[in-house]
């Protein structure tokens, strides 16, 4: 087991050593050097970049969230047949390769973009490319069947009983759900803003497709380095976004520790002592 | 639940303060923006904070690789760049579909600096849609350390001694071109049963292990270390590698080979057209060619940017070859729609 | 709350971004270049039965390794103490929430001819030791821009979506069912081979289906680590695209063919594993 973890991390390792690498080699060492995260942090473009990425992933992930819950709960509703084929096409998104989605994205918004500035575009003097609206919508495109993935089976978990009670007890519709139903899918709900997020920050081959000319994600911006002389700019990028990624899986780890620790105890605190 | 709020919160906000930084960004431009797609190793990036400072238009530059990757970029639609610089043999294929804008000159006042062997060339009849930017020929670039004597001849690139050790370069014309060149044909033959002899001794040179890899900029990297023996590529980036690595040696060989010039257009329809031809006249300034020529290596068009260069520069026989050289190269030019077609396929069949 | 209304946003959505998309690659792929409709794209994707099929053979060792490698570690893994478990799957996660494309690129450096383990085994003297035993002439491994690195590529990137589906399958099979084979006299390999891999299954299916689709229609793992000489399916399309060779209609063409390749081997797989509805998340 340690050799698989061995396996995963050493490449990692390797980049994180070389960004302080003296010189531009990334397979010799020379010295220790701050100078990538130097040039790193005064490359317009990598900025840029990164904040895009940023902006995007947050922005569709929380939309994603909303729009998935509230799917969800409209999916829950449905009669089996209709749910079973609109949870097919919800799927489609999740086994479809990247690139086909990618690919037929872009038709989409060329045509649409085509379309809108021969005819309403002219009119109106002004000509829409794609950019960063065509990347949200994508981006949301792919992100909210992970909510649903994640929310779905935690509203089939949900006792039916509890939300008619709640009624019962005075509660109006939308305060009952509130109050009642929304905590519990919250883990569920939380969990899906997650994974959308990850899958967000991580996606190259939809945005590559779908970002246009003006705008590029963090992804799309180390291809193309990748592409040309290589600098060790990129190492220095990927040592920060391990060790932000590190502190930030460190925390929601010991967050969930903490909070298993203190279910155990109240588990221990209700059952009657003998 | 509040803890789930105050997150959701602090995100929203963070996103907006990102989007705000975005908007400041923009009262710092108050002349709008200009998108710039050129080659990568193109420019001294430099000069492109010194356009926004000066013009107060903000840049958004991006490179692609080669020029049949631009066709798909500007074809394809969805795309908005205002400034391209392809290679002479795209941009008469791009006049041919009317993909570009007449440029207004009036907005290029610096265009009267370039050379007059560059105005009104064969791929631009009209003069109208480009302005020059950079000009080289296309070689052999090889490490003397690690070859045999001198190389001459594109034969080199397929000789089995350096197998697993040559770099071919990755866009249809320019690597098929190398093997017409071999075999003795024009670039810009139309007769496909030789493009196919040409493929066919790539695809021989494929098959036979002699090739390391199929690069644009990537050479870069590959030649400066070692990686590789040799590699077909432009002029000035020979020169530019050579600093890093001077066991490095160009040629133009016997057979005859490429001499391009890379001009900057302005694609139909762009929004920023004003802007981009502010751009193009800041390129054509003479400072901002010397800047770029010393950066890139490349030859410059421009006639006072040739005149204050250094003399070991200016009589570089590779960043400027001698007439003679210069006449055994061969200037790609736009071929016929179905030839194109035919090419797109005997590329994929080498690639594959 | 039971309102179904509230999923129409989403299903109007769906419908302009997922399926009319999907329609625009059909209608594309039977439409020729001059415009009007054609079955041209299809046959000239005889040509192309080279890459399908290296695409395909590829995707499938990458999954095989993953499978190889990813089983025994879920299992291991699912055997250890909570907060071991916590510890490791954050460890696993950990490369997946670095971006794609950094994972692929690390490799470059590592494989080239000069790079990091080829100047590692020069320093150790294993070339000079395998010339003298061998009689060859070798200075360096040739690793990278090769298929072996692509499969490489596509094995690191893709085995914690291995990993993590099955080992989320084997942790719920309840402990019970484990203490009733051993009740009944199954000793461990047993349980195993008759409890416990057929529990696994419907992760191994999930797994399977996050790393097989990936790996068949990827295009940055083999330009990065490939040099363009290998071309795969996804290099293909995205030529045809946004590359060097123009043609959309082609492009469609090709995806589609792609797209019901996998869904055939998608529904062969799904009738060997009954595999659950929404199959498992993370």
């Amino acid at each position: 087991m340690a050799l698989v973890f061995l396996f995963l991390y050493a490449p990692i390792f390797v980049l994180i050593v070389f960004s302080f690498n003296a010189t531009k080699s990334r397979s010799i060492w020379a010295g220790f050097s701050l100078q990538w995260y130097v040039k790193l942090f005064s490359d317009a473009a990598i900025m840029d970049a990164l904040r895009t990425t940023l902006l995007v992933s947050v922005l569709a992930s929380l939309i994603a969230c909303v729009a998935g819950t509230a799917a969800s709960i409209g999916f829950y509703a449905m009669r089996r047949k209709t749910r079973s084929v609109l949870m097919t096409v919800n799927n489609i998104p999740l086994t479809n390769a990247d690139i086909i989605t990618g690919v037929s994205l872009s038709l989409l918004f060329v045509l649409a973009v085509n379309a809108f500035n021969a005819t309403l575009g002219d009119a109106l003097g002004v000509r829409w490319a794609q950019g960063f609206i065509t990347l949200l919508i994508a981006h949301i495109t792919f992100d909210i069947p992970y909510v649903i993935l994640s929310v779905l089976p935690k509203l089939r978990q949900l006792d039916p009983n509890v939300y008619e009670a709640a009624q019962d007890l005075g509660a109006t519709g939308p305060a009952a759900f509130r109050k009642v139903i929304l905590p519990d899918l919250m883990p569920g709900i939380i969990n899906g803003l997650l994974i959308a997020f990850t899958m967000s920050i991580d996606d190259f081959v939809i945005s590559y497709f779908t970002a246009g000319s003006q705008v590029s994600t963090l992804a799309m911006e180390i291809y193309s380095m990748a592409r040309r002389k290589i600098s060790p700019e990129i190492n220095a990028i990927s040592t920060l976004l391990f060790v932000s990624v590190l502190v930030l899986l460190v925390l929601i780890n010991a967050r969930q520790g903490r909070q298993e620790k203190l279910a155990k105890r109240q588990k221990a605190a209700l059952t009657p002592k003998k | 639940m509040k803890k789930i709020c105050s997150l959701v919160l602090s995100a929203l906000m963070l996103s907006t303060l990102l989007a705000g930084c975005g908007s400041s960004a923009s009262s710092k431009y108050p002349n709008g923006e200009v998108n710039v797609l050129n080659w990568g190793e193109y420019i001294d990036e430099s000069v492109l904070t010194d356009f926004e400072d000066q013009y107060g238009i903000k840049v958004n530059y991006k490179t692609c690789p080669d020029n049949e990757t631009l066709y798909s970029t500007i074809k394809g639609g969805g795309s908005d760049y205002d400034v391209i610089v392809p290679s002479d043999y795209m941009i008469s294929r791009l006049i041919d579909e009317d993909l570009l804008e007449k440029l207004d000159f009036s907005n290029i006042p610096n265009f009267s600096d370039i050379d007059e062997k560059f105005l009104k060339p064969a791929y631009d009849p009209t003069g109208e849609y480009s302005v020059p930017y950079m000009w080289g020929t296309v070689g052999i670039i090889y490490n003397t350390k690690m070859v045999s004597g001198e190389i001459t001849s594109w034969g080199a690139l397929f000789d089995k001694q350096y197998a697993g050790q040559v770099l071919m370069i990755n866009n249809p014309r320019d690597a098929i071109g190398v093997a017409l060149k071999y075999l003795g044909y024009s670039y810009n033959t139309t007769d496909k049963s030789q493009i196919t002899k040409a493929t066919d001794l790539l695809i021989q040179q494929k098959q036979d292990g002699i090739v390391q890899a199929y690069v644009m900029d990537e050479i870069f990297d590959k030649l400066e270390g070692g990686e590789a023996a040799m590699g077909v590529y432009y002029a000035g980036d020979y020169l530019t590698m050579l600093a890093n690595n001077p066991d490095l040696a160009f040629v133009v060989p016997s057979e005859g080979s490429n001499y391009f010039v890379d001009a900057m257009c302005v694609p139909k329809g762009a929004s920023n057209k004003e802007n981009g031809e502010k751009f193009i006249n800041f390129m054509c300034s003479t400072d901002v060619g010397l800047a770029n020529c010393e950066a890139i290596g490349y030859s410059t068009p421009l006639k006072s940017v040739k005149a204050a260069l250094p003399a070991d520069v200016s009589g570089n026989p590779v960043a400027y070859p001698a007439d003679s050289v210069l006449a055994n190269c061969e200037q790609f030019i736009n071929l016929p729609e179905d030839i194109l077609e035919f090419y797109d396929s005997e590329w994929l069949r080498l690639k594959v | 709350m039971k309102n179904k209304w509230l999923a129409v946003p989403y299903v109007v959505w769906m419908a302009i971004f997922v399926v009319a998309p999907l329609v625009l690659v059909v209608i594309y792929a039977f439409t020729a270049r001059s415009g009007g409709f054609t079955l041209e794209n299809f046959t000239a994707m005889g040509e192309y039965a080279a890459v399908f099929g290296r695409s395909f053979f590829l995707a499938l060792i990458a999954t095989l390794v993953c499978i190889l490698l990813g089983y025994p570690l879920a299992y291991f893994l699912s055997r250890e103490g909570s907060g071991m478990r916590r510890i490791a799957t954050m460890l696993i996660m950990l490369p997946m929430w670095m971006n794609f494309l950094l994972r692929t690129y690390s490799w470059m450096s590592i494989l080239e001819n000069t790079g990091l383990l080829n100047t590692f085994f020069k320093s150790i003297g294993l070339f000079a030791l395998l010339n003298r035993t061998f009689g060859t002439n070798i200075e360096y491994f040739h690793m990278i821009n090769t298929q072996g690195a692509i499969v490489l590529g596509m094995v690191y990137n893709f085995l914690p979506f291995m990993i993590l589906p099955i080992y989320t399958v084997i942790e719920k099979i309840d402990y019970r069912i484990i203490e009733a084979a051993q009740d009944l006299g199954a000793n461990s390999r047993q349980v195993f081979r008759k409890v416990i891999f057929p529990l696994s299954l419907p992760g191994v299916l999930s797994g399977i289906t996050m790393v097989f689709v990936p790996a068949v229609s990827t295009f940055a793992i083999p330009r990065l680590l490939g040099g363009g000489m290998v071309t795969m399916l996804g290099d293909l399309i995205e030529a045809q695209f946004m590359g060097s060779a123009y043609n959309p209609y082609l492009g469609s063409a090709i995806s589609l063919v792609m797209m019901v390749i996998v869904l055939v081997c998608m529904a062969v797989m799904n009738r060997f594993g009954e595999g659950e509805e929404g199959a498992v998340v993370l």
